[in-house]
C-alpha cells in the first residue's frame, strides 16, 4: 500500500516539475525563470528524498541536501547579480 | 501488525499530502499574473510540501531502520529558513528591475525609503 503511495507521490512531483519547467522556458522576465529554477532544484529534492524512502535506502539525503544547498546559492547569487550587477562587492 | 499498518498509513498521508502541496506550489507559480503574486506558490506551499515529506521520511526511517533517524530535519529546517531569504532577495530583483504588476499597479508609484 505504501510502495502505490510513494509511487502516486512521484508522479504528482513529475507533474510538478513539469509546471515549473513550462514557466521557465515560458517565463516573461529572468527573475521568472529565477523562480522556477529555485522551485525545480526543492521539487527535485523533494523527489530524491521519496526515491530514498521508495527503495528504503538511507543514503539519498545527502544528495538531497547538497541540492538544497545549492540551490539556494543559485537563487541568492543569481538575484544578487540582478540587484547589484556583481555579486561579491 | 497493527501498529506496523497504522505507520504505513501515517507515512502514506504525509507523502501524498507533501505531493499534493508541491504540485499547488507549482500551479501557482505556472497561473498566477505577475511575479510579484508568483513568488508565493513555490516560496510557501513548496516549503510545506517538502516539509512533510521530510516527516514522513523521518518516521518512515525511525519505526523502520536501525534506529532514531533525524537527519531528515536538518534538511527541513535548512529550507525553512533559506526560503523566506530566497524570496525576498527574489521580490528585491524584481523590484529593482521596474517589473510592472498586475491590475496596473507599478513600481515607479512609491520608492523603497532607504536607497
Amino acid at each position: 500500500m505504501l510502495s502505490h503511495a510513494i509511487d502516486i507521490a512521484l508522479a504528482l512531483l513529475g507533474v510538478s516539475l513539469a509546471l515549473a519547467l513550462v514557466r521557465l522556458m515560458r517565463g516573461p522576465d529572468v527573475t521568472d525563470r529565477i523562480l522556477a529554477l529555485d522551485t525545480l532544484y526543492v521539487n527535485s529534492a523533494a523527489m530524491l528524498v521519496l526515491y530514498g524512502l521508495r527503495l528504503g535506502a538511507d543514503r539519498y539525503y545527502e544528495a538531497a541536501l547538497l541540492i538544497a544547498m545549492l540551490g539556494f546559492t543559485t537563487t541568492v547569487v543569481l538575484s544578487k547579480f540582478l540587484t547589484r550587477g556583481d555579486v561579491i562587492e | 501488525m497493527e501498529a506496523a499498518t497504522l505507520l504505513d498509513w501515517i507515512v502514506a498521508a504525509l507523502v501524498l499530502v507533501g505531493a499534493a502541496f508541491s504540485l499547488i506550489g507549482s500551479l501557482g507559480l505556472l497561473r498566477m499574473p505577475d511575479i510579484f503574486t508568483r513568488l508565493h506558490g513555490p516560496s510557501k506551499a513548496t516549503t510545506i510540501g517538502i516539509g512533510s515529506i521530510l516527516v514522513a521520511s523521518a518516521l518512515y526511517m525511525s519505526f523502520r531502520g536501525p534506529g532514531l533517524s533525524l537527519h531528515e530535519f536538518m534538511i527541513s529546517l535548512f529550507i525553512a529558513i533559506t526560503t523566506p531569504v530566497a524570496s525576498h532577495l527574489l521580490a528585491k530583483a524584481a523590484r529593482h528591475r521596474r517589473l510592472p504588476g498586475a491590475e496596473g499597479w507599478s513600481a515607479d508609484g512609491d520608492q523603497p525609503r532607504n536607497r
